[in-house]
């Protein structure tokens, strides 16, 4: 397993078009392909006839509202939730049939901890490496290294149970990587965790994508699947309603920049939409107006013109979030 | 090798049991060693000197205290087996989800029944060995065929594990616990013939007593241990409890399947 190599340095798989064993319509580097993929729950359609692809060495981004799918997509590619209809493949194979073959080559961070917190933070590893029928001494071997990566070398005999939340997602993030997977699914790798902890949990996950493992994450933080995700999808009400590179959706669904107008009342009252020819698209809001505009200076400047007192103006720059509220919407989805 | 293939690999279920099981033993030290001999002192020993007296032909010729014996081992382990199959199961399948941690390897669904059942027997050994011994000491036991409780006795609490693990597997949360035991544990213990001979109560719920696992438990154990009457008829006991475990197994496997893989 190990061969005395360090194993980190060889997690950049070896995934040449040789080593997929019975391949689908896939091509080589091609590491998850689904078509027409949907899962029903009795009446409801939780996802609704996607299609993806992701390839080896991308991180790869599900974006979307609670809700939306990404979860129940997540776990078909897992092979814990069997498809419903549609094509799936997973590391070239068919989840129906070659789950376990599957599961062989992934690794799996789950939303919610699912470690044992009866067990030390070493024997939730050793214990994990057992499932995967890694030798004990290879076992061993790896689960050191991977504790120094995740910085929980000093709590290995500590309990699992009073760990902190960061401290647990990172052994819970060791132990899907304990069987060297090629492919590792995260859903919502750092919901709930403080600012220093999402931080430490984003380079490591950085670290891996630098060694060429393929990563799929499910997030609803745009900052996140800005920070991490190379290519992503939008999901909402179960389909996909966008793709590309964070950069890309930008430019697409929203400008450059973003003027942030906060006025009185009064003055709001009497605009008449005098705004509108200033920006490409105006947002209203309760509390303030978004002037969406390639040159947001610019905007101002016509605003200035035409005499409109403000209380204050922001010019930021576009985000994911300017996308991802104009793609699913402002309402609140519960 | 790939892991998943081999019917070994549910072994590794079971490990992980014992694992936990090395931190929180001390838990279940009273419930399934100090209670059961509480009772065979209190009423084996104390209420039995009354009985002894008077009636030991309902008892087949043996004092109470050698008719409670073989019995409380048998309900100790039905005792034991259905408590497991309840909060322990419940909490791997959704409070602290640790099935799903392990089906997300090479696992499925028929190593974690399996590697239950393994972890269950090693209990149920343990159990029946330790109750053994304190049934020597009281010089209960008339033959060496005594040993055959062990194997007797975990059939018996594999049988309720099964059983009830498929029930625990249909449940949202542990609300239902309570009626198990109340409606079902409990009565079985008071009337499927381990305090007395179930031909003392009413025709009617002598008919229902015989038809529960636990009858048959008690007699097949009580049999082996006093080589007495109820050794007649063990053909019949034994396959009751075969047949049954395996009813109960397949149904705790389709429901487990079911809560778990969605």
């Amino acid at each position: 397993m190990l061969d005395g190599r360090p194993a980190l340095g060889r997690m950049i798989p070896a995934l040449t078009a040789g080593t997929i064993s019975a391949p689908m319509t896939t091509t080589p580097d091609v590491l998850i392909r689904a078509r027409a993929l949907t899962k029903q729950f009795g009446a409801l359609t939780a996802v609704d006839g996607v299609d993806f692809d992701v390839h080896v060495g991308e991180a790869f981004g599900f974006l979307g509202p609670n809700g939306a799918g990404k979860t129940s997509t997540m776990r078909m590619i897992a092979c814990s939730s069997p498809m419903s209809s549609g094509e799936l493949s997973v590391v070239g194979m068919n989840p129906t049939k070659q789950g376990a073959q599957i599961k062989a080559r992934l690794g799996v961070v789950p939303q919610i901890d699912n470690l044992d917190a009866e067990l030390t933070v070493l024997e939730n590893l050793l214990m994990y490496a057992r499932y995967f029928d890694i030798p004990g001494e290879s076992a061993r071997a790896r689960a050191a290294e991977l504790l120094d990566f995740v910085q929980l070398t000093d709590r290995a005999n500590d309990q699992v149970e009073p760990l902190s939340g960061g401290m647990k997602r990172r052994l819970t993030i060791a132990r899907a990587l304990i069987n060297e997977p090629e492919l590792i699914l995260l859903d919502e790798p750092t919901t709930g965790l403080d600012p220093q902890a999402r931080h430490l949990v984003w380079d490591r996950l950085y670290r891996l994508k630098s060694r060429g493992v393929t990563l799929v994450i499910t997030t609803h933080y745009m900052d996140e699947a800005e920070q991490l995700c190379d290519r992503l999808v939008v999901m909402d009400h179960a389909k996909i309603v966008a793709e590309g590179s964070p950069r890309e959706l930008i430019e697409r669904y929203s400008t450059r920049e973003v003027l942030e107008l906060r006025l009185t009342d009064a003055t709001r009252a009497s605009l008449n939409g005098r705004l509108d020819s200033v920006a490409e698209r105006v947002e209203d809001l309760p509390d303030r107006i978004l002037l969406y505009a390639a040159d947001g200076e610019q905007a101002l400047e016509k605003i200035h013109a035409q005499q409109i007192p403000i209380e204050s103006a922001l010019v930021r720059r576009s985000t994911l979030e300017d996308v991802f509220l104009r793609l699913t919407g402002r309402t609140l989805i519960e | 090798m790939t892991a998943g293939t081999s019917p070994l690999t549910a072994l590794r279920v079971t490990q992980r049991n014992l694992l936990v099981y090395r931190r929180t033993w001390r838990g279940s030290v009273f419930g399934s060693f100090l209670t059961p001999l509480l009772y065979l002192g209190a009423l084996g020993v104390g209420l039995g000197s009354f009985i002894a007296a008077q009636d030991t032909d309902a008892l087949g010729g043996f004092t109470y205290l050698q008719f409670l014996g073989p019995g409380l081992l048998a309900s100790t382990c039905m005792q034991t087996a259905s408590f497991e199959a309840t909060f322990p199961i419940m909490g791997k399948i959704s409070w602290r989800r640790n099935y799903e941690a392990i089906l997300a390897t090479p696992l499925q669904v028929h190593h974690l029944l399996f590697g239950e059942a393994g972890w269950m027997t090693f209990r149920l050994t343990s159990i029946s060995t330790v109750f053994l011994i304190v049934l020597v000491i009281f010089g209960i036991p008339t033959s060496p065929l005594a040993l055959l409780a062990i194997p007797a006795a975990i059939l018996t609490g594999l049988a309720f594990f099964l059983a009830i693990m498929a029930f625990t597997a249909t449940q949202k949360n542990d609300a239902g616990f309570a009626a198990i035991f109340r409606f079902v544990v409990n009565p079985l213990f008071l009337f499927s013939g381990t305090f007395f001979p179930v031909d003392r109560l009413p025709d009617g719920l002598e008919f229902i007593a015989s038809l529960t696992p636990l009858y048959h438990g008690v007699a097949l154990v009580r049999g082996v241990v006093l080589a007495g009457p109820d050794l007649a008829s063990w053909p019949v006991h034994l396959a009751y409890l075969v047949v049954f475990s395996s009813i109960a197994g397949f149904l705790a496997y389709t429901t487990l399947r079911r809560r778990l893989v969605k």
